[in-house]
């Protein structure tokens, strides 16, 4: 224990004390708790990983490297750099039928999760009701507390398959309400939305003069109809605060580069907060990023069929083993509900990963409308999942035959 | 040549990456028909498409010792026969492993296993280049293999992701 600790430990002052009643507030991730339980053992087939299971593409990684050797290791311009900024912007024109302008539109983010911070930021006013659908990311809830907003879940359900509904979402509003926050392809439920789906949902968004956050990090993982950005949507453009990255198209989770767009006068307040505390993207991982939207739509097809193959297989599996199982259109993430055996969510990954060695998230760590499912990630190999639906079939014949 | 449908290419993909997946299980990753991948693969088979189920084995990881050599071969083409005559005089032995006909300085490029130095060199001396139409050998034999169709031998690229992620 070094001076200043014991300083304060003779206060008689908790160490906590110091810390914003906004924080300490905060429960810890269930997700974290399970990962403790987890462990590092090489046993266990794990479902639970939230990332791809490919490497990035070499001819991005050299990119990379090729720029650290030409000595590109300095600040870029706070919001990134022009030519990523382009890039992004012809990508989602052409993509997902949404303009946005290089120069003041686009900030280039550390990853998916800075953006979201960054917009939350910009919006919360202590007190304003933050509107979110769950089963959702574990991170929506505790940003916005961060921020002094009061999170509002919106439970969706298995019958609607996970999708949000106008009524919902309207019953849900109230005058402190000012952001919603979407996240579709979903995770953990892999929903997504159709055009059709959006208008209504636009309709009170209108009607209630909210503000949208739409985390479209999944936007290339669909594998139905074609992702809608709701950017896209008739009168929501300037609306809508657009949060995307390249970690999960082009397995490049751990780079760190995310973007997000809006309205100029939106994103000029998100810069300021930006620029003010990581400066700027990393440069190097801005070169990947690049490079990828450049020459890497093959490879990202190529990766996007292989997550729609194991897609199927886990679908039919777990209808199979007897467990109902919506089909999810978009992300990497299958949530099958375990009612049927009589376990809740936590005793049910707890006991597969005791009795069957299989690691999947229980779904009441996603806010409401979880409990009963499981988040099974399918971003591993054909045959690890073969042997996971496997060993999940008897585990569920055993529970069944006990109860 | 035979034209493939779409069902068929993405058969012989997914094949390509592992031949001992059951049609039932291809017919789930594809979300077709099981009896319709049945009957790709059995036209497949039948058109010399898929010509053999082998494994890729990296031989430098068992005790058992091969010599592989890359022969380089100029010959002088027959008439009205071309290169087919003496490419099947040489691809009939069976030490030979991979014959293909090549753009460039040199028109065969001959694939040859043997169990030692000695025997490669015994078969280009005695075998290959006594044939009439073979101008020139060049013998290079393989040192290493890092990558044969499309496998990395050595893959360093372990799964280092945390066991539970958001």
């Amino acid at each position: 224990m070094n001076l200043k600790t014991e300083a304060f430990t003779d206060s008689n002052k908790a160490m906590s004390s110091y810390l914003s009643p906004l924080v300490r507030e905060i429960p810890s991730s269930g997700i974290r708790k399970f990962f403790d339980l987890v462990g590092g053992n090489k046993d266990i087939i794990t479902l639970g990983v939230g990332e791809p299971d490919f490497t990035t593409p070499w001819h991005m990684r050299e990119a990379c490297v090729y720029s650290l050797e030409r000595g590109f290791t300095s600040y870029t311009s706070n919001a990134g750099t022009p030519e990523l900024r382009e890039a992004i912007s012809e990508y989602l024109n052409e993509q997902f039928d949404v303009r946005y302008d290089p120069k003041n539109e686009i900030i280039v983010t550390v990853g998916g999760s800075e953006a979201i911070d960054l917009a939350l930021r910009a919006l919360i006013v202590p007190g304003d009701e933050i509107l979110v659908p769950e089963p959702c990311y574990i991170s929506y809830s505790p940003i916005t507390s961060i921020g002094g907003g009061i999170p509002v879940g919106i439970e969706t359900f298995a019958k609607d398959e996970f999708k949000l509904t106008a009524e919902a979402l309207e019953a849900k509003i109230t005058p402190k309400s000012k952001v919603l926050i979407l996240c579709y392809p979903s995770n953990p439920t892999g929903a997504t939305m159709t055009y059709e789906d959006w208008l209504p949902i636009a309709e009170i968004v209108e009607k209630h003069d909210l503000i949208v956050i739409s985390d479209e990090i999944y936007a290339e993982l669909n594998y139905g109809d074609k992702h809608v950005s709701f950017a896209s949507v008739p009168g929501m453009m300037d609306r809508t605060i657009l949060v995307s990255g390249f970690s999960k198209a082009f397995a490049m989770t751990g780079w760190r580069i995310g973007y997000t767009c809006g309205h100029p006068d939106l994103i000029a307040a998100m810069l300021k907060i930006h620029q003010y505390t990581v400066m700027c993207a990393p440069s190097m991982g801005q070169v990947a990023a690049l490079e990828g939207l450049r020459n890497g739509m093959g490879e990202k097809d190529r990766m996007v069929e292989a997550y729609n193959q194991r897609r199927r297989l886990m679908v039919e599996g777990f209808r199979d083993i007897g467990l109902e199982c919506h089909e999810p259109r978009g992300a990497f993430y299958v949530f099958p509900s375990i009612q049927s055996t009589g376990l809740s969510s936590d005793e049910f990954a707890q006991r597969l990963l005791a009795e069957a060695k299989v690691a999947a998230v229980p779904g009441n760590v996603f806010g409401l409308g979880g409990e009963g499912y499981l988040r099974c990630s399918y971003a591993t190999s054909v045959t690890q999942l073969t042997e996971a639906l496997d060993r999940i079939g008897h585990f569920v014949e055993k529970v069944k035959k006990e109860g | 040549m035979t034209e493939l449908n779409e069902l068929k290419l993405k058969v012989l993909e997914l094949l390509k990456e592992d031949a001992r997946r059951t049609p039932t299980l291809l017919a789930t990753l594809l979300g077709v028909d099981e009896q319709d991948v049945r009957t790709s693969i059995k036209e497949l088979e039948d058109q010399h498409v898929i010509v053999k189920y082998a494994a890729v084995v990296n031989w430098d990881k068992v005790d058992d010792e091969k010599v592989t050599a890359l022969i380089e071969v100029q010959i002088t083409p027959e008439r009205g026969r071309g290169f087919e005559g003496i490419a099947e005089r040489i691809y009939l032995y069976p030490q030979v492993k991979s014959v293909y006909l090549m753009s460039g300085a040199y028109d065969l490029l001959v694939e040859v296993e043997g169990r030692n130095l000695r025997e490669v060199a015994n078969f280009v001396s005695e075998k290959l280049s006594p044939i009439d139409s073979v101008l020139s050998t060049k013998t290079n034999f393989t040192l290493k293999k890092y990558k044969q169709d499309g496998i990395i031998f050595e893959n360093h690229e372990e799964d280092n992701r945390l066991m539970i992620s958001p």
